[in-house]
């Protein structure tokens, strides 16, 4: 939606001499409805607390100000830093509502105030009991549907879906968290990047909810999480590339990561080259999937064969497919081509005449239909001395 | 102040397009270093007539640029000598991708940073993702623009530390309708071009990727091996304590125009996997100069081009290309060989007796990776 918003905003200011057709009209006209309906929500997101969130979000806030934006400042951390602080003071702040001794976004009054963008410091909030919402993000979920804009932020940390890997270099546990589908849906996400040793001299700690600051952290422990930080973002921008083309009905583009797939047989043991998939899938930080295709007369051993590798592919955590299709090569790249695979894997199992069989010059065939896409072929022994 | 036997430390500020902000983030940080102490200086400083840029630079040191003529006009270029001479604990470098202007001491400015690194001076610079060399047939195939001016990928693995400047597309784009970044006409023919959205969510995404590698392979991690567990037998030669795995990728260069290719992605995969990369050219006679000229021009250039990537080439000499380079394959306990795919035209001709065939067939203990040309 917010594409077709800014579509139509650029095409008011750039296309001046062109004469607007009926589509680009409509969709000027959905995108100012959809505009009015509901507020835009970006979120900054940081992998650790001192990497210079909040001044990242108030400096923006600053400026959009500046150029006659209507905000204000709904939620702040409890403890700032001096820059912060100084840029808080050119901003309306709405005080916080103490409930139960805690200080709580107070939404009512937002809402009453109804500004045009709403600054949120720190999305991952519990609210005391009696609150509209139990959480903050609910809040926020609020004020976005009242058609009030908010600018947030959020820390690595609280996002559900990363606590368990998170806590595994923290060891800190965390109980308030955001749905990772919270910041898939936001209008846009902003990193907010910088080595750990920023962090470390930056954050002040305790100023994070459960006091889980960057001070008491490695600065390896902040490198991992600021990696993990970053594949997050990536995930979120690749998500959003792909609803954006499907809402623009382009044709399938796929985001930069690489895409493996492990093609197995039941005619060899494959162990060996999904343990290599998976190394190379976490190597390029992709996606692996192991596909075979469901062969219609195979004797007891050769199910064996096969269902051991499946069993490795489920280890290895794969993405399994089952294929159907009169020519193997052409379905394993029917296949391959409709997810954006980069990297096929397969073995050249010349000992057997399976190949030869199957697929008359079976490599070959394979490889001559694998535009775009790199083939990795693993020797059969290799894959059968497992 | 007395000759420094250290190395600088070189720090890039990343992004994918103009206008996210590379320069500012890196001017913000100058001030913060200024702030502690520290003796900085601007040694190139490109503001592209910003004015948010042009403020932001203001208290710092500026040094002049040395005037280069080249065809009747005059460009200011990165002057070496005079940062040499001012010995600056930092120096801000702007741009790192920029290919010098003929005429200039050296060809691009990262060749020029490296010389200031090794009279120990920290530098600070900027690049876009898509100046990667390993990345620049996947931008091609994402944008359609074939980028020219690239840095090879060890000299930003040489980085002590590297930074994503990010800025959503929609916002980038805000910034160019108000003529924050370029003119209006030149906005304009940006929007057209490169500065289409869908073109901008997919650099961004491959600069976020780009970022969590370099911040991958600078922490450390625990050993992890690919061939440990794929190849039986000892190794006689491991690679040097440093390299992480025992993965060694050999490459074929050829004087077909999908060597080039075939050199970014063998590169590439092998800095992902953290493996050695070799590469060979096999030749009838053992040797460039008996070849036809236009044939030894397109080798030599693809050689030349492996070198740049930091491959050292070997030529030897074979009548029977397939057998020549699975042997050597096999006495440098190569674990995977790189070959390019045919192009489309000349699969009717080898097909059945082809080169691809043929390595898969002698290769049978040794990967054999076909890469094929990306298309658009």
């Amino acid at each position: 939606m917010l594409e077709v918003c800014l579509l139509a905003v650029i095409e008011r200011n750039m296309s001046t001499n062109h004469r607007p057709d009926p589509e680009q009209l409509l969709r000027q006209l959905q995108a100012e409805e959809q505009f009015y309906r509901r507020g835009r929500l970006k979120i900054f997101l940081g992998y650790a607390g001192g990497v210079g969130k909040s001044f990242r979000m108030l400096d923006e806030a600053r400026r959009r100000r500046a150029r006659g934006e209507d905000m204000v400042v709904g939620a702040i951390q409890p403890k700032v830093s001096p820059e912060v602080d100084a840029l808080l003071q050119r901003m309306q702040v709405i005080p916080q509502r103490i409930m139960d001794g805690v200080p709580t976004m107070d939404v009512e009054a937002i809402l009453r105030r109804h500004p045009q963008v709403c600054v949120v410091d720190g999305l991952a909030y519990d609210n005391p009991p009696g609150s509209a919402h139990p959480k903050r993000w609910q809040d926020v979920e609020h004020l976005l549907s009242s058609g009030i804009s908010v600018i947030a932020t959020v820390n690595l940390q609280h996002i559900e879906e990363r606590r368990e890997q998170v806590e595994k270099i923290t060891h800190k546990h965390v109980t308030e968290t955001v749905p990772e589908s919270f910041l898939r849906n936001a209008d846009e996400i902003e990193i907010v990047d910088a080595p750990p040793d920023f962090c470390l001299q930056h954050g002040p700690d305790g100023l994070l909810p459960n006091g889980a600051g960057s001070a008491t952290l490695s600065p390896q422990q902040l490198s991992e999480l600021r990696e993990i930080a970053l594949l997050l973002a990536a995930d979120v921008v690749d998500y959003q590339l792909e609803a954006y083309l499907a809402r623009h009905g382009i044709e399938q583009l796929w985001g930069a990561h690489e895409r493996i797939l492990v093609y197995v047989s039941p005619y060899a043991d494959a162990a060996k080259m999904i343990a290599s998939g998976r190394r190379n899938a976490d190597r390029f930080h992709g996606e692996l999937f192991v596909a075979y295709v469901n062969w219609p007369d195979i004797t007891p051993e050769e199910k064996t064969v096969l269902e051991g590798n499946l069993a490795q592919a489920r280890a290895a955590n794969a993405r399994i497919e089952a294929l159907d299709g009169e020519d193997q090569a052409d379905t394993i790249m029917q296949f391959a081509r409709s997810h954006g695979i980069t990297q096929i894997f397969l073995v050249n199992e010349l000992s057997n005449s399976w190949w030869d069989r199957i697929f008359g010059q079976p490599v070959e065939h394979l490889i001559r239909a694998a535009e775009n896409i790199d083939v990795r072929v693993f020797p059969a022994e290799d894959a059968a001395h497992a | 102040m007395p000759e420094s036997t250290h190395r600088g430390t070189l720090k890039i500020f990343l992004g994918y397009a103009a206008g996210v902000g590379k320069t500012y983030q890196m001017l913000d940080e100058a001030h913060k270093l200024k702030d502690e102490g520290v003796d900085i200086v601007l040694g190139y400083f490109e503001p592209h007539g910003r004015r948010d840029t042009i403020i932001k630079a203001e208290g710092l040191e500026i040094l002049p640029r040395r005037k280069i003529e080249y065809r009747g006009a005059v460009f200011g270029e990165t002057d070496v000598e005079a940062i040499l001479r001012r010995r600056p604990q930092v120096c801000v470098i702007d741009e790192f991708a920029h290919t010098n202007v003929p005429g200039s001491q050296r060809n691009k400015r990262w060749e020029d940073v490296q010389v200031l690194l090794d009279a120990g001076i920290d530098v600070l610079t900027t690049m876009n993702v898509q100046h990667l060399e390993s990345l620049n047939d996947q931008v091609w195939q994402f944008t359609g623009i074939r980028v020219r001016e690239t840095i090879p990928d060890w000299v930003v693995k040489q980085a002590d530390e590297v930074v994503m400047v990010d800025l959503p597309p929609q916002a980038l784009l805000n910034r160019l309708l108000r003529g924050v970044v370029y003119t209006p006409e030149k906005a304009r023919q940006a929007m057209e071009n490169f500065f289409k959205e869908s073109t901008l969510v997919a650099l961004r995404e491959l600069a976020i990727r780009q970022t969590a590698h370099e911040v991958d392979v600078r922490h450390p991690l625990e050993e992890e091996t690919e061939t440990a567990e794929l190849v039986e037998g000892d190794h006689e030669s491991l690679p040097s304590p440093r390299q992480r795995s025992s993965d060694r990728i050999l490459i074929l260069v050829t004087e077909d125009p999908s060597s080039a290719a075939l050199i970014r992605r063998g590169r590439r995969v092998a800095d992902y996997l953290q493996a050695e990369c070799l590469a060979v050219c096999v030749l009838r006679d053992g040797s460039v100069h008996r070849i036809p000229e236009s044939q030894r021009e397109a080798v030599e250039k693809h050689m030349k081009f492996a070198r740049n990537l930091h491959i050292e080439p070997s030529v030897l000499r074979g009548e029977d290309v397939a057998q020549t380079l699975v042997d050597f394959a096999r006495l440098h306990k190569v674990t995977q060989i790189f070959i390019a795919r045919p192009q489309q035209k000349k699969w009717s001709m080898v097909f059945g007796r082809g080169l691809v065939e043929r390595v898969v067939r002698l290769a049978h203990d040794i990967q054999v990776t076909i890469v094929a040309e990306r298309r658009r």
